[in-house]
């Protein structure tokens, strides 16, 4: 990085096109000075001008230079591949130590977090977010690939462990669905845009009951359609690969399909939930008592039986929902059969 | 003691990332103080009482909020040291896009919220281009895909600072931003000949101090004239 402020513009952003989101970001108009070195551009900077946009050469020489450096380790390196997190025992609120050796949790698993309000749901998911290293309320230790993990997955922007799935689901950018899709792809340096932008607004349309176009604004996407959208551009951009759900709700989305689009998307998904049925999607269930990690469940082929049925009720009981919302008059109990 | 300076746009969450984020030093055994400044109103030394905090507040009526915590920050300090708390955390309203209470060895956190559009990072000058933290609230609203763009757009104008997302409803990571304020190797008994990160503009004009008349002739001091032409 010797002396970048001795290179010319136009030398730089040809080595680094990442540099010209910068500049503009920043408030810097290069048009006309590409043949400038850097010195040279702010040099010629007078005094009324580097108040009024409150320009620090220094500072911005420094984060010019660290701008570069995190780039290129971002762009240079393969894609960091979590096969698996360990959790270490803590201790619960009252200070007992948790009762297990350590728990695996595999590229591909669904694992719920059942508990009552205030148990610790979101500390536990809290805990694996901080990669926490004994240094949280609970005393827990979280491991990536069997190893004490980078300091990067705790402060790098673009390296998050977690993504998560708002439990609101609302849009506030005005966009078109295709345009909206794009902006995330372009924060995410993504090579053949176009290409993986019409996969994710497929795989949103089959998920969501009613389809919807890319040219479609955002805001106009009804709750069903805006969860799809959410879920696969989460399933396919998000980089990060641990993806926690507070809850999918059961408004127009079918949650095995989203479920199953995530998990083919090799991430790890962690979802807190209060709904048997999503409880019951998943491959293993930790509960959480009084702060600690009490017990770790893995659901049982009776239990997968139950879940079939608790999803013919659950579907009966929409299929009443959606009668009542048309104004239909109910007079039986039907057996969707 | 520890002063820690938290600024950023009003209603971003600045004083639930503060209350949240003390709940766990508390915890660490460490006495906090809370300093308050604003324009011209705040209920924000309300809260803090509520929440068992001590805290002063300031109102910088006409003037630039930031103007009037550079003049009294010092006292203020002082009355922190002479209380003998552990972290001294200032709340500035970030009203004005040009100035930043920071100050060179003393941390600095800003807070901005993701309901503020994606080019809000572009146009918030050294009050987020300077911090060493940058919190983002209100993720709990927004689409993962705008948490990451907002994000990105945070680290283009800062790439040197931590970034952070903190729900100042629910407290979630602010238990986290609780490990990185206190330092005892920013310790400070004094803030004598401590330095602001950057210059604050010199926007004295006659209007500033009070003149109400239009007229080249009233036009004293900092004066600027935008060009016009025919
Ligand atoms: N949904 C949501 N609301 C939040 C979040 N953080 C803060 N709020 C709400 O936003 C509003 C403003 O929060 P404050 O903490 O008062 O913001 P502030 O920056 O201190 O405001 P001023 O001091 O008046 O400039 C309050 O109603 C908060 O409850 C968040 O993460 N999510
Ligand atoms: N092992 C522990 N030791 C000490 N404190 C803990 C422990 N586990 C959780 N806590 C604290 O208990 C409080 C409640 O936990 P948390 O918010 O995670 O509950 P929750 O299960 O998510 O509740 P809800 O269902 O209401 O969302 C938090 O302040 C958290 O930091
Ligand atoms: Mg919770
Ligand atoms: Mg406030
Ligand atoms: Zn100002
Ligand atoms: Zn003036």
């Amino acid at each position: 990085m010797a002396a970048i402020n001795n290179r010319k513009i136009s030398d730089l952003i040809f080595e680094f096109p990442f540099l010209a989101s910068f500049f503009s970001d920043n408030g810097l108009d290069i048009t006309g000075k590409e043949e400038l070195t850097l010195a040279e551009y702010f040099a010629g900077f007078d005094e009324d001008e580097i108040e009024d946009k409150a320009i620090d050469v220094d500072n911005l020489m420094f984060q010019i230079g660290e701008f570069i450096k995190q780039m290129i380790a971002f762009l240079g390196k393969e894609d960091d591949v979590v096969k698996t997190v360990t959790i270490l025992p803590g201790h619960d609120k009252s200070g007992n130590p948790e009762k297990f050796d350590d728990l695996v949790i595999r590229q591909g698993e669904i694992i719920c977090i059942v508990g009552p309000t205030g148990s610790g749901k979101s500390r536990l998911l809290g805990d694996i977010e901080w990669v926490a290293q004994g240094d949280t309320p609970t005393g827990r230790s979280v491991l990536v690939n069997d190893q004490v993990p980078d300091k990067k997955w705790r402060f790098s922007s673009a390296d998050k462990l977690v993504a998560q799935l708002s439990q609101n689901m609302n849009f506030v950018m005005d966009l078109s669905v295709y345009d909206f899709v794009e902006l995330h792809a372009e924060s995410r340096m993504v090579q053949n845009r176009e290409q993986v932008i019409k996969r994710i607004i497929n795989k949103a349309n089959s998920l969501a009951g009613e389809p919807f176009t890319p040219e479609t604004p955002i805001t106009s996407l009804s709750g069903g359609q805006s969860r799809a959208l959410m879920i696969a551009d989460t399933a396919i951009l998000s980089k990060s690969p641990i993806i926690l759900i507070d809850e999918i709700e059961n408004a127009g989305i079918d949650r095995k399909r989203a479920l199953g689009l995530l998990i083919s998307e090799d991430k790890i998904v962690l979802m807190a939930t209060h709904d048997p049925v999503l409880a019951l999607m998943g491959d293993r269930r930790i509960v959480i008592k009084n702060g600690g990690i009490h017990k770790v469940i893995e659901t049982t082929d009776e239990e997968r039986k139950i879940l079939s049925t608790l999803e013919d009720m659950d579907r009966i009981f929409l299929a009443y929902r959606t009668k009542l919302r048309q104004g239909d008059i109910i007079t039986k109990i039907e057996n969707t059969q | 003691m520890n002063l820690v300076t938290v600024s950023g746009p009003p209603s971003s969450g600045k004083t639930s990332v503060i209350l949240k984020t003390i709940d766990s030093l508390k915890k660490q055994g460490l006495k906090i103080a809370v300093a308050k400044f604003d324009c011209l109103y705040t209920d924000d030394d309300i809260l803090y009482e509520k929440a068992g905090i001590p805290v002063k507040k300031g109102l910088s009526g006409a003037l630039c909020p930031d103007h009037y915590f550079v003049s009294n920050v010092e006292e203020i300090t002082n009355w922190a040291l002479k209380n003998k708390f552990d972290i001294l955390i200032s709340e500035s309203a970030g009203l004005c896009n040009r100035c930043s209470p920071y100050i060179k060895g003393i941390k600095a956190v800003c807070v901005i919220d993701n309901l503020s559009g994606i080019n809000t990072p572009k146009k918030i000058g050294p009050m987020l281009k300077t911090a060493d933290i940058v919190v983002i609230t209100k993720g709990d609203i927004v689409s993962q895909a705008e948490r990451e763009v907002f994000a990105s757009r945070v680290n283009t104008v800062n790439p040197s600072a931590i970034i952070m997302h903190i729900n100042g409803l629910t407290g979630q990571g602010s238990f986290e931003l609780s490990t990185l304020l206190y330092d005892e190797a920013l310790n400070i008994d004094s803030l004598k000949g401590m330095e602001l990160r950057f210059p604050m503009p010199a926007a004295l004009c006659s209007y500033c101090l009070g003149e109400t008349r239009i007229g080249e002739s009233y036009q004293m001091g900092n004066v600027r004239k935008m060009k016009v032409e025919d």
